[in-house]
């Protein structure tokens, strides 16, 4: 049948079972977006920035593990789609961006919004494709799905001339096999790998498992629970990887890093075997690498050959399929009794929690751990929360208690300020049934609240919580630890956030009481349509623990308890 | 110290940009890259040395790997392999001197392929150090101009680099 390649992609996009695009119309992509009228399959969601468009897809493809559809025009649309771009690769998530190009006849003159778009993003895609003959057109978008939600999943670009759009051909969808000779994702280890990695295992004293995002792209989530649970040995996360396991679970330590729980960087410095699964050593996670884990081996399962001996050397690297692998491991895997291990992390454990503000007196102001604390409670820890990035970021991690995988998203590898919002609406596309929160800084949100008018175009049933302390509260933070409290352009002077919401046609509240935080989330959740809290927060706060930057993992700046302090506390 | 890798890609475009791009954003260190065809349409064969004191072959060779358009990437530095470089020098030569720099040619077996009243162009094949000895050699006489190919490399005896059976890596046309 003859068709456009306008139509092609359409058809294309109907085969590759795409029910949602997010995107933004203009001169070169017009050709597609006319044929799109044709076609009842798709629904469009109109953003208000490309950048709002690609954080929307991103968050729909983290929800969902399907990949997000993004769409712009060329030059300055596709270009403002790079941030958005650059967020999915730093994170893996499966994303197909289309943007139009001017015709192939104009191609490298420079003519009006022309940019070279496969060049600006050859960095930041997994791959990317510039289709100048409509011969060509669904064989690649084919393909570019195919590459983006295998192996490690990642964003591909294709950019397709004007020209290539109106051009009309015999359209026959590509049945065939595709032609990668250079693609071909692993998937288990080798019986030498099994039987190394089960010895080194089964002998150790003091493991621990490190969980990445890579358990939740793999679907290992059950996989995880078996090892720990046959092998008694605990488990602790990244920031992406937060959901991977239970919170609740007994074997679940919780989050390590730089603003992770004292308690797991300590049994990380202390273990005998670090059991790297799915995850890629960011420094964020590691500190000071010249001393990270020094009494350690280390086994690195992972997708990605080039992700091990990238950052910390490592006894046996595996790469594999993580879910495939560790079906491999389990069955091998011993029940070892390792309680001493466990004791020692539980004492740990409970010097962290005599620190902790939740348990703390309250002296009446409101906290933004309070606040994050109180919707994980009055949501009955079940809803799906899309931080942004920043102390916020951090809080949520640390006091939203995650029981579900992919009920956590958040700008974890790029720290996107803007990512968190439009996000949140993409991942309500991809989970209508769920509710859904975006908790966000003022600064962060700023960056993007021009998408509350398409939350209200479409409305969008998301509520947003801005924790609101007048500052680019993270940045104030190092400022105070690191600059000597100098604090160079971090206050803000904000608009009244509730006026702004009201203006884009978004009820909203005003929150600045303990007491008042229970009644507003209810009404938020009773409100349909989108919802906005202003929480108005204690302005110089800090979040612990932190680990400095660049420093040894379990030399962290301690909250202080009750009886000490505030100034002299190191541990 | 430095390796060689050779890599087999799909003949498409920009996948010269992509591995230059990658080397660029990894801060990789070269020391050379060629890229020629090979025996099968639409493959093409990329020789790259890298400077293993300042860059980590093993790391270039995974990221190599991680390109789409990269089908296949061996490093071959510890095979017995066979490796040449080849150059051009344009050197200073008046009638005097036009006896020894063909002396000196006949020695490396090179051959001297153009002839002008001031001047001779040469050219010699062979291992990199052997370039840099006739270079060496003929650096007194006044080198006007030169190019050098930078590395190329196969292994020897029946092991090769696998390439993918004969069939072409190209777009399927679905018309």
């Amino acid at each position: 049948m003859r068709r456009s390649g306008a139509q092609i992609i359409w058809e294309c996009l109907e085969r590759e079972g795409v029910e949602v695009v997010f995107g933004y119309p203009g001169g070169a992509i017009l050709p597609t977006y006319d044929a799109m009228t044709q076609y009842d399959f798709v629904h469009h969601v109109l953003a208000r920035h490309e950048q709002g468009a690609a954080h929307m897809a991103d968050g729909y493809a983290r929800t969902t593990g399907k990949v997000g559809v993004a769409m712009a025009t060329s030059g300055p649309g596709a270009t403002n789609l790079v941030t958005g771009i650059a967020t999915a690769m730093m994170d893996s998530s499966p994303m197909v961006c289309f943007t139009g190009q001017v015709p192939t006849t104009a191609l490298g003159g420079d003519a009006f919004q022309e940019t070279d778009v496969t060049g600006v993003t050859l960095p930041i895609t997994k791959h990317n494709y510039l289709v100048t003959d409509v011969d060509d057109l669904a064989y690649i978008i084919r393909e570019a799905f195919h590459v983006a939600r295998t192996g490690r999943p990642g964003p591909v670009l294709i950019d397709i001339c004007k020209d290539v759009q109106v051009a009309e051909t015999d359209f026959v969808y590509p049945e065939e096999d595709l032609e990668l000779p250079g693609y071909a994702p692993p998937s288990e280890a080798s019986p030498e790998e099994v039987q190394r990695a089960t010895e080194m295992i089964n002998a150790s004293e003091r493991p621990l498992v490190l969980a990445g995002h890579g358990v939740l792209m793999s679907g290992a989530m059950q996989e995880l629970r078996e090892f720990a649970e046959r092998g008694n040995v605990p488990v602790s996360q990244t920031l992406l990887g937060i959901g991977n396991m239970p919170a609740s679970h007994r074997m679940n330590l919780g989050m390590m890093g730089m603003h992770g729980e004292a308690y797991v960087n300590q049994a990380i410095q202390s273990a005998d075997l670090l059991l790297a699964f799915g995850m890629r050593f960011d420094d964020r996670v590691t500190g000071n690498l010249q001393t990270y884990a020094p009494d350690s081996k280390k086994i690195h399962i992972e997708i990605d050959a080039s992700e091990i001996n990238k950052n910390v050397p490592v006894d046996l690297g595996i790469v594999g399929d993580l879910k495939a692998v560790l079906q491999q491991l389990n069955p091998l895997v011993e029940s070892c009794d390792r309680s001493t291990w466990l004791t020692q992390i539980d004492e740990w454990q409970a010097d962290t929690r005599s620190r902790d503000i939740i348990y703390q007196e309250a002296n009446g102001e409101l906290l933004g751990a309070h606040v994050i604390r109180d919707i994980w409670e009055y949501t009955n820890g079940d809803a799906i929360t899309v931080s942004d990035v920043g102390q916020h970021q951090m809080w949520e991690a640390q006091y939203y208690h995650h029981e579900r995988p992919f009920t956590l998203l958040t700008s974890g590898g790029l720290g996107t300020m803007g990512f968190g919002f439009p996000a949140a609406v993409g991942a309500k596309f991809g989970q209508p049934d769920e509710e859904v929160w975006a908790i966000v800084g003022d600064g962060g949100f700023q960056m993007t609240n021009q998408e509350l008018a398409t939350a209200v175009q479409e409305n969008v049933d998301v509520n947003i919580a801005i924790i609101n302390n007048a500052y680019l509260g993270m940045v104030r933070q190092w400022q105070e630890f690191f600059y000597e409290e100098r604090y160079a352009e971090t206050p803000l002077v904000n608009p009244d956030f509730v006026k702004l919401a009201e203006a884009y046609g978004v009820p909203a509240l005003r929150v600045d009481r303990r007491e008042d935080v229970e009644a507003a989330v209810r009404q938020a959740r009773e409100t349909a349509g989108p919802f906005l809290i202003d929480f108005v927060v204690e302005k110089a706060d800090i979040v612990y623990p932190m680990v400095p930057s660049g420093a040894d993992l379990d030399k962290m700046i301690r909250r202080p308890t009750p009886s000490t302090s505030p100034a002299s506390v190191r541990s | 110290m430095d390796h060689t890798l050779v890599a087999l890609v799909e003949d498409k475009p920009g996948v010269l940009n992509r591995v230059a791009s990658l080397f660029r954003r990894r801060n990789f260190n070269i020391e050379s890259l060629t890229v020629g065809h090979t025996s099968v349409p639409g493959v093409s064969r990329m020789t790259i040395v890298v400077d293993a004191d300042r860059t980590n072959a093993h790391l270039v060779e995974v990221n190599l790997n991680k390109l789409v358009n990269v089908i296949s990437v061996q490093d071959v530095t510890p095979d017995r392999a066979v490796t040449r470089d080849l150059a051009l020098i344009k050197v200073k030569a008046d009638a005097t001197a036009r006896a020894e720099i063909n002396q000196i040619t006949q020695i490396f077996r090179g051959k001297i392929v153009d002839v002008s009243q001031t001047s001779l162009i040469v050219e010699v094949t062979g291992t990199e150090e052997k370039i840099d000895s006739m270079i060496d050699l003929l650096n007194p006489f006044g080198i006007v101009e030169m190019v050098r190919t930078g590395r190329v490399a196969m292994v020897r005896g029946e092991k090769s680099v696998p390439t993918m059976n004969g069939r072409r890596p190209a777009l399927k046309s679905v018309s």
